[in-house]
C-alpha cells in the first residue's frame, strides 16, 4: 500500500562509488540495485534465500541480498557484479576478471541467470584461497543453486582460473583430448575477452 | 524434402572446417558474464505499472460472483481485469484450448488465475488483490487419476466430450500374443513416475506497452515467441500484426516457458487499458502453480525377451496426470508411446495411454517431454531381462540395438545411428567390465539407454509454410547480421547460427551479429523446443548463407572478369584460385557485390520432408533425425540410512556432428543433472486438499553443486545426412537414461529394485528390509 512505502534515505557503498538513494524502508539491498540504482546483474530467482541468484559480495564475502534491508546495508562496502570488471581494471589488469573470463571460455553461462551470484562467490572464495581443491571449489558455490550446467562447465571455469594464475595447465575436460578452453572468439586466435 | 533442405555434411569450401567443431565462446556469453544482459524483470519503462494475480484458494470450484469495487478505490491501482474481460480460450495445441487467462465461470487447481490488479507498485497491487472478494460453489476435486479415469461428475472440463479424460492412444503394431508366445521369458510389472518441475532460475515476467496507435509490444520470458504471439493475438482481438512479442534473455525454460502464460495476456490487456506500460513478475511460489512440468505416470510394461538376448514384443498400459489443463497434452499422449520404439528393435508393440485430468497444477512439456516416464520403466525392465538370461545389460542393449537406416516397428525413419558407440564408450569410460558386480556392497553401476526426437515434422497447428525461417543482411561494413525466429534460452542457438555462417562466408565471429526473437524484426521460427534448433535452424541458416554466397561470388567474378567457379570465399580472404595473388578481403568482396547487386540480403528456410507412420497419428514422434544416448551411473547407497550418493554419470551421446564440442558437452551434462536429481530430490506434488506440498526451492530442493555427480560427457558423432553439417540435438536426449541407470545402478550395489519414484531414503529403506526379509525366508526355506 502507499501507506507502506515511507521512504528513507540511505548512504551506501555500492562498487566503490559512495551513493545516496530513497527506497521504502521495507526494500530489500536487492531491490534497492535492481529497482533504484538500475545495477540488474544482480537477479532474483526466489526473493527468500533458497537460490543464491542475488548474491552480491558485502565486505568481500558472499551474501543474499534478497534478504537483507537495504537500511542494513550502510556503512558496508557492496559489491555486484557489474563492479568486478570495473576493479580489475583499478587494480592494473585487462580485459575481465580471470573469474568472468574463465566462465564465458568454459561454456558455464547457459542462461546466465544464477552467474552473477555463481562468478561472485567464485571471486570470494579465489580472494580467500587462491589454490582450492575441487571439494572446497563445490562447497563454496554450494549457495548458488544453477539449473542448466550440472555444475560441471563451473567448476572447470573456477579450475581454469586457479590454472592460469599458478601457470599450470588446467585438467582436460572428458570431450576432449587436450586444453578446449584456449580458442576463444576470434578464429584467428584473438582474445575475445580483451576485445 | 526440397532441395533447399539439403546441404551436404562436410566442410563446405575445403577439405576442413574453419568454426563448426570449434569451442568457441557463446555470442552473449561476456554480456552475462558482465551483467549486461537483459532478461525480463530488467527491463524498466518510464511510467510502468505493475501487476499482481489474485489466484484461486480451491482445488476445483465455480465462481459465483467477483466484487472488485473495494480493491478499485483503493489510491494507486489503476485497473481490474477477471475472466469477462478475455473470455476467448486460448491452448499451444490448437485442438485442445481450454485455458482462460483468467478464470471464467470456475476454477480448476489452487493456484489457477481469477484477476489481476494494475497498480502504481507491487504493494499497491498486492493490497488490492486482497480486497477483491469472491464468492465461490465449491465443487468435488480430483486428486487421484485413477478417479478420474472413472468418474466424470462433475467433469473439470464440462465441455470436454470424454468427460475426465483428457487424451486417449491406443496403437498396436505386429503381433503381441505370439510375440509373448515365442519368448524365452516374460516380464510384466508396474512403474510409478512422481512428477516433477523445470524450476528455472529466472522466474517468469512480461512486460507490455501498447502505443498510441494500437501497436502492442510485449517482452517475455517465452521460449515459443511465435505461439504466443499467436494467442495473445487472438485472445486480444488485435490482427497479429499488431502485437511484437520479443523474447528478452532468458533465463532457463526446459520446457517451462513453451505454453502462452496467464501473464502475457493480463499485461498486454492491462497496458491497451491503462495507455501505461505493465509489468508483471511471478514469485517462486506462482512458478510452481503454473507447472507444466513432468507428468506423473503410472505405467505396467510388460516384455518378452528370448534366450538370445532379442526382444519379441513390448506393451504398455500407461496413465497419465495431466493436471487441470490440456497445454501439450495430447502430444505427451502420443509420446509416451511413439517415442519408445528405438534405439533397440522390437518387431511387435502396443500401447494404450490415457492422459486424465485433476485439480493439481497442469503439467506439459519438460526437457524430454512425454518420454523419460516410459524410458525409466522400460530400461529397468530391460535390467530385469537380462539378469533372467544371464547376458550383461549393455551386451542385451547391443544385441538389439535398431542400427542405421531402418524403421522402428510404428514406421519412424531413423537414418544416422551412433547408439552402438555410444555403449561402447561409457563401457569403457567405467570400466564396466572390471567393475560391474564386482564393487563393494553398497556401490553399483547401472547402464541405460535411449532414442529422442531432433525437431518434428509436426508443426503444432498444420500448415505449409517452413518451420525455420532466418534473414541476412549484409553490407559494406563488413558485419553480417541474421535475423531468425529461434529463440535461445542459454542452449546457445544463437551462437550455433553464428558458427555456421562463420564456416559459410568466412568471417570471424566479431564480424556478425545475430538477432533473435523479435516478431517485427525476424521470420517466423517455430521456436525452442522439441530440441528441433540446432537442426532446423542450422539447416534454414546454411540456407541463406549459400544463397548469399553465390550473389558475393558472381559478383567478384564479373569484377575479376573470370568464372565464378574460380573465385574462393570461405577463409577471411576471397581469391581466384587459379591465380592466388589476385586476393581481396571479405569486406571488400561485400562492397563489390554491394555495388553489382544493390542492397544485400537473403533469406533461408527449412522445412521436414514428409516423414511418419501411415496411420493416425503416425506423424507425431516422426523427426528427421533421432539421436541417441546411453548413460553409465555409478552410485554409493548408505544401508543405514538409505541415503543415495550419486558419484559418476558417464553420458555418452550421438549428436550427429558436434558444431560446438563445448556446447554440445554443456547440453549433455545438464541433460545427465537434470535427470538423475529428479530422481533423488524433487517431488512435485499437492496435498490431499490441492494445495501444492511445498511451492518454494527450499521445499521443493533442487541439488547443489555438492549433490551433483561428476558429470562426464562423451561426444559421439553419427554425422547425420540431413542435418546441418551433419548435426543432430543433443538438448534433452541426454536426459533420458539418467533415471533407471540409477536405478539399475542401485540394484548392483544393494540388490533392490526401484520401480517407483523419487528414490528417497524411505523407500530405499523399505526395500531392503523386504529384501532382507526375502532373503531370510529363502535361506530359511533352503536349511
Ligand atoms: S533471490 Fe535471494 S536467494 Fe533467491
Ligand atoms: S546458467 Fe542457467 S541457471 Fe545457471
Amino acid at each position: 500500500m502507499l501507506a507502506m512505502s515511507t521512504p528513507i534515505s540511505l548512504e551506501l557503498s555500492i562498487n566503490d562509488d559512495r551513493v545516496r538513494a530513497s527506497v521504502p524502508a521495507h526494500w530489500t539491498l536487492l531491490e534497492l540495485l535492481r529497482y533504484e540504482l538500475g545495477l540488474t546483474g544482480t537477479k532474483q530467482g526466489c526473493d527468500k534465500g533458497d537460490c543464491g541468484a542475488c548474491t552480491v559480495l558485502i565486505d568481500g564475502k558472499p551474501q543474499l541480498s534478497c534478504l537483507i534491508l537495504a537500511a542494513n546495508a550502510e556503512g558496508k562496502k557492496v559489491q555486484t557484479i557489474e563492479g568486478l570488471q570495473p576493479a580489475h581494471r583499478k587494480a592494473g589488469g585487462v580485459g575481465l576478471d580471470p573469474v568472468q573470463d574463465a566462465f564465458d571460455r568454459c561454456g558455464a553461462l547457459q542462461c546466465g541467470f544464477c552467474q552473477s551470484g555463481m562468478m561472485l562467490s567464485a571471486r570470494a572464495l579465489l580472494n580467500e584461497n587462491p589454490t582450492p581443491d575441487r571439494t572446497e571449489i563445490r562447497q563454496a558455490l554450494s549457495g548458488n543453486l544453477c539449473r542448466c550446467t550440472g555444475y560441471t562447465q563451473i567448476v572447470q571455469a573456477v579450475e581454469l582460473a586457479i590454472a592460469e594464475s599458478t601457470g599450470a595447465e588446467p585438467e582436460s575436460p572428458s570431450w576432449s583430448d587436450g586444453n578446449p578452453w584456449k580458442s576463444t572468439t576470434s578464429l584467428s586466435g584473438k582474445n575475445g575477452g580483451d576485445a | 524434402m526440397g532441395a533447399r533442405d539439403q546441404h551436404g555434411t562436410g566442410a563446405p569450401w575445403g577439405d576442413e572446417f574453419r568454426a563448426v567443431g570449434k569451442s568457441l565462446r557463446k555470442i552473449e556469453g561476456l554480456s552475462k558474464a558482465t551483467g549486461e544482459a537483459v532478461y525480463a524483470d530488467d527491463i524498466m519503462l518510464p511510467g510502468m505499472l505493475h501487476a499482481k494475480l489474485l489466484r484461486s484458494p480451491h482445488a476445483h470450484a465455480r465462481i459465483v460472483s467477483i466484487d472488485t469495487s473495494k480493491a478499485l478505490a483503493l489510491e494507486g491501482v489503476h485497473a481490474i481485469i477477471t475472466g469477462a474481460d478475455l473470455p476467448i480460450c486460448y491452448g499451444v495445441i490448437p485442438w485442445t484450448k481450454d485455458e482462460n487467462a483468467l478464470a471464467v465461470d470456475k476454477v480448476r487447481f489452487i493456484g489457477d488465475e481469477v484477476a489481476a490488479v494494475a497498480a502504481i507498485d507491487e504493494d499497491t497491487a498486492n493490497a488490492a488483490v486482497r480486497l477483491i472478494e469472491v464468492e465461490y460453489e465449491v465443487l468435488h476435486s480430483y486428486f487421484d487419476p485413477n478417479e478420474s479415469l472413472v468418474r466424470h461428475e462433475p467433469a473439470i472440463h464440462p465441455g470436454n466430450k470424454h468427460g475426465n479424460i483428457s487424451k486417449r492412444v491406443e496403437l498396436e503394431f505386429g503381433d503381441l500374443e505370439s510375440a509373448f508366445a515365442s519368448a524365452d521369458v516374460v516380464m510384466e510389472e508396474d512403474f510409478v513416475f512422481h512428477g516433477s518441475t523445470h524450476a528455472a532460475i529466472e522466474p517468469h515476467c512480461a512486460v507490455a506497452r501498447a502505443s498510441a496507435d494500437g501497436l502492442v509490444t510485449l517482452w517475455s520470458s517465452t521460449q515459443i515467441t511465435h505461439y504466443v504471439q499467436r494467442e495473445v493475438s487472438r485472445v486480444l482481438g488485435l490482427p497479429q500484426s499488431r502485437l511484437r512479442v520479443i523474447q528478452p534473455t532468458l533465463g532457463g525454460a526446459f520446457g517451462g516457458k513453451s505454453d502462452p502464460f496467464s501473464l502475457e495476456f493480463v499485461v498486454a490487456k492491462l497496458a491497451l487499458i491503462t495507455g501505461r506500460p505493465v509489468k508483471m513478475l511471478w514469485t517462486r511460489e506462482e512458478v510452481f502453480y503454473a507447472h507444466r512440468g513432468r507428468h506423473p505416470m503410472q505405467m505396467r510394461y510388460k516384455t518378452g525377451i528370448k534366450k538370445d538376448g532379442h526382444l519379441t514384443g513390448v506393451e504398455a498400459t500407461i496413465t497419465i496426470d495431466g493436471g487441470s489443463y490440456s497445454s501439450f497434452g495430447l502430444v505427451t499422449t502420443y509420446y509416451s508411446g511413439q517415442l519408445l520404439t528405438g534405439p533397440y528393435d522390437f518387431p511387435n508393440y502396443r500401447f494404450d495411454s490415457t492422459r486424465v485430468f485433476t485439480n493439481k497444477p497442469p503439467c506439459g512439456p519438460k526437457r524430454g517431454h512425454g518420454s523419460v516416464q516410459p524410458r525409466f520403466a522400460f530400461e529397468i525392465q530391460l535390467d530385469e531381462l537380462s539378469e533372467a538370461i544371464g547376458m550383461d545389460p549393455i551386451e542385451v542393449r547391443r544385441v538389439n540395438d535398431i542400427g542405421e537406416n531402418t524403421k522402428t516397428v510404428n514406421g519412424q525413419r531413423v537414418t544416422s545411428n551412433g547408439f552402438g558407440r555410444c555403449l561402447d564408450e561409457v563401457e569403457r569410460a567405467s570400466e564396466w567390465k572390471t567393475r560391474r558386480g564386482k564393487l563393494p556392497l553398497g556401490t553399483g553401476l547401472g547402464v541405460a539407454g535411449s532414442m529422442y526426437i531432433s525437431g518434428t515434422n509436426y508443426p503444432i497447428y498444420p500448415n505449409d509454410m517452413p518451420q525455420a525461417g532466418i534473414q541476412l543482411k549484409v553490407d559494406r561494413s563488413g558485419l553480417v547480421t541474421a535475423f531468425t525466429g529461434g529463440n535461445d534460452i542459454g542452449q546457445g542457438s544463437s551462437s550455433v547460427v553464428r558458427t555456421i555462417l562463420c564456416e559459410e562466408l568466412g568471417l570471424d565471429p566479431l564480424d556478425v551479429r545475430v538477432v533473435a526473437a523479435d516478431t517485427d524484426l525476424c521470420p517466423v521460427d517455430l521456436g525452442a523446443y522439441s530440441s528441433r534448433v540446432t537442426f532446423m535452424v542450422g539447416n534454414a541458416t546454411i540456407d541463406a548463407c549459400r544463397k548469399l554466397r553465390k550473389q558475393i561470388v558472381e559478383a567478384v567474378a564479373a569484377k575479376w572478369e573470370v568464372d565464378a567457379k574460380r573465385v574462393y570465399l570461405g577463409s577471411g580472404e576471397v581469391f581466384d584460385t587459379e591465380q592466388r595473388e589476385t586476393k581481396i578481403t571479405t569486406r571488400e568482396a561485400f562492397e563489390i557485390a554491394e555495388a553489382f547487386h544493390d542492397t544485400l540480403g537473403s533469406t533461408g528456410a527449412y522445412n521436414t520432408p514428409t516423414l511418419g507412420g501411415d496411420y493416425r497419428g503416425g506423424s507425431i514422434g516422426a523427426s528427421p533425425a533421432y539421436s541417441f544416448t546411453a548413460h553409465v551411473v555409478e552410485v554409493d547407497v548408505d544401508v543405514e540410512t538409505g541415503m543415495i550418493d550419486l558419484k559418476n554419470v558417464w553420458v555418452a551421446h550421438d549428436c550427429g556432428r558436434a558444431l560446438n564440442p563445448m556446447l554440445v558437452a554443456g547440453q549433455m551434462e545438464g541433460s545427465a543433472y537434470m535427470g538423475i536429481v529428479e530422481a533423488v530430490f524433487e517431488d512435485h506434488k499437492v496435498n490431499r486438499f490441492g494445495l501444492h506440498s511445498g511451492p518454494s526451492l527450499l521445499d521443493y530442493p533442487l541439488a547443489t553443486a555438492l549433490d551433483t555427480p561428476e558429470l562426464h560427457a562423451l561426444i559421439v558423432e553419427s554425422i547425420d545426412p540431413e542435418g546441418p553439417y551433419g548435426a543432430k540435438e543433443a538438448g534433452e536426449g541426454p536426459l533420458h537414461p539418467a533415471l533407471p541407470a540409477l536405478s539399475n545402478a542401485i540394484y548392483d550395489a544393494v540388490g533392490i529394485r526401484l520401480r517407483e519414484l523419487p528414490f528417497t531414503p524411505g523407500r530405499v529403506l523399505t526395500a531392503l528390509r523386504a529384501k532382507a526379509a526375502l532373503d531370510k525366508e529363502t535361506k530359511g526355506a533352503s536349511c
